[in-house]
């Protein structure tokens, strides 16, 4: 790690894009998107797919029994075979590129600075569980339903949105002393 | 001249072209930052309203005008539909899950590329998190299509009120924020960054 750190950091990583800009660019990217598929950006339909697709190689028969995965596997279907797939491999790739161009890429563990190493860990799983539980209730998750669902005025985008900010706001001041 | 959106281009090439962008632009904005994220949470950083805000605004308005002109037809653009409570928890969870581990699924794969392993873990956990759902799904669903709204609802549908005074408040909106939370530059700001960039 302290190798690739040497060969890979720029002395000085490039500074992060204005937030306005970023928006804009953003929104100009979502918006292409809408042109040529006709819906918008995503992240957790993959991770559905991706998750049922590890279930059912680690436990067959009980995926086809389970009500939820099982019917993605009906007739022969592949769940991975999705546009969701190639954009989530190209949101890795563009996010690859973008690290190392700016100088950014470093491997690290990022999380509330006041803790351990495997206190981090272990919440950073505990998030990733209340995230990937809480975008199947919802049908979507923070691009799908609040970014791609608002940018089309829907107000299931911005019924998200609210639950999701108040909802963070609440849980960022309560865990406030793990990250100042 | 007769000209109809969208393309129809569902295939691998549109998928990583779109996700590449994306990718990029998250990465460059420093969403893919669990420290940034959870900030915004703590008020302490406007990044990530900022950038959600503007890029809803952008887009809705695009595809605003390209209805008016008549180069899309809003029924060929996919419009999420309310389930009151369901959307309303999901949206809890996710943003709890940010608060307690500093992602959402999205920018958990960029923090990821980044090099960092925490964003690697919580990936992890979304796909658990998935699994545990599957598993509750005979037991919650009868909360997943409680209080639906029309298909597709619309907030100007919701509202009775013409789309462009949706854009113009969230633009109204965005501004105030923007303007509120703008960040301020005081003098030992100043002089910690030209006494950091000489020590490094």
């Amino acid at each position: 790690m302290r190798v690739a750190r040497l060969d890979i950091v720029r002395k000085h990583p490039r500074a992060l894009w204005n937030s306005h800009v970023t928006g804009l660019v953003l929104g100009l990217v979502l918006l292409l998107t809408f042109l040529l598929t006709g819906h918008g950006l995503g992240a957790s339909g993959f991770t559905t797919s991706l998750a049922a697709t590890a279930s059912q190689a680690l436990a067959p028969t009980a995926t086809a029994h389970n009500n939820y995965f099982g019917p993605m596997f009906e007739d022969d279907n592949i769940p991975l075979n999705a546009w969701i797939t190639w954009e989530v491999i190209g949101v890795a790739i563009g996010a690859v590129v973008a690290a190392f161009m700016a100088g950014r890429f470093r491997w690290q563990i990022d999380g509330p600075p006041r803790l351990r190493v495997r206190a981090r860990l272990i919440l950073a799983v505990a998030g990733g569980l209340l995230a990937g539980f809480g975008a199947r209730v919802s049908l979507g998750c923070t691009s799908g339903l609040g970014l791609s669902g608002a940018a089309t005025l829907a107000t299931a985008g911005f019924v998200f949105l609210m639950g999701f900010f108040l909802a963070g706001l609440a849980g960022g001041f309560v865990l406030k002393r793990y990250w100042n | 001249m007769n000209i109809s959106f969208p393309l129809g281009f569902v295939g691998p090439g549109s998928g990583l072209l779109c996700g590449i962008l994306f990718g990029f632009v998250l990465e460059n904005g420093g969403l893919g930052n669990g420290c940034k994220l959870t900030a915004q949470l703590r008020l302490k950083d406007w990044t990530v309203f900022n950038v959600m805000f503007t890029a809803i605004i952008v887009a809705a308005t695009g595809l605003y005008l390209l209805e008016a002109v008549g180069w899309i037809q809003a029924a060929n653009i996919y419009t999420p539909t309310t389930f009151l409570w369901a959307t309303l928890l999901g949206g809890v969870m996710v943003g709890l899950g940010m608060a307690v581990g500093g992602y959402c699924p999205g920018t958990s794969v960029v923090a990821a590329c980044g090099g960092r392993i925490d964003g690697i873990f919580f990936f992890g956990g979304i796909l658990a998190g998935t699994v545990i759902f599957a598993n509750a799904y005979d037991w919650i669903k009868p909360l997943l299509g409680a209080a639906a709204g029309p298909e597709s609802q619309t907030l100007d549908q919701l509202l009775h009120l013409p789309a462009w005074i949706i854009l113009l408040a969230l633009a109204a909106m965005a501004f105030i924020v923007g303007r509120l939370t703008r960040p301020k530059v005081t003098i030992s700001d100043l002089a910690r960054k030209t006494a950091t960039s000489v020590s490094a």
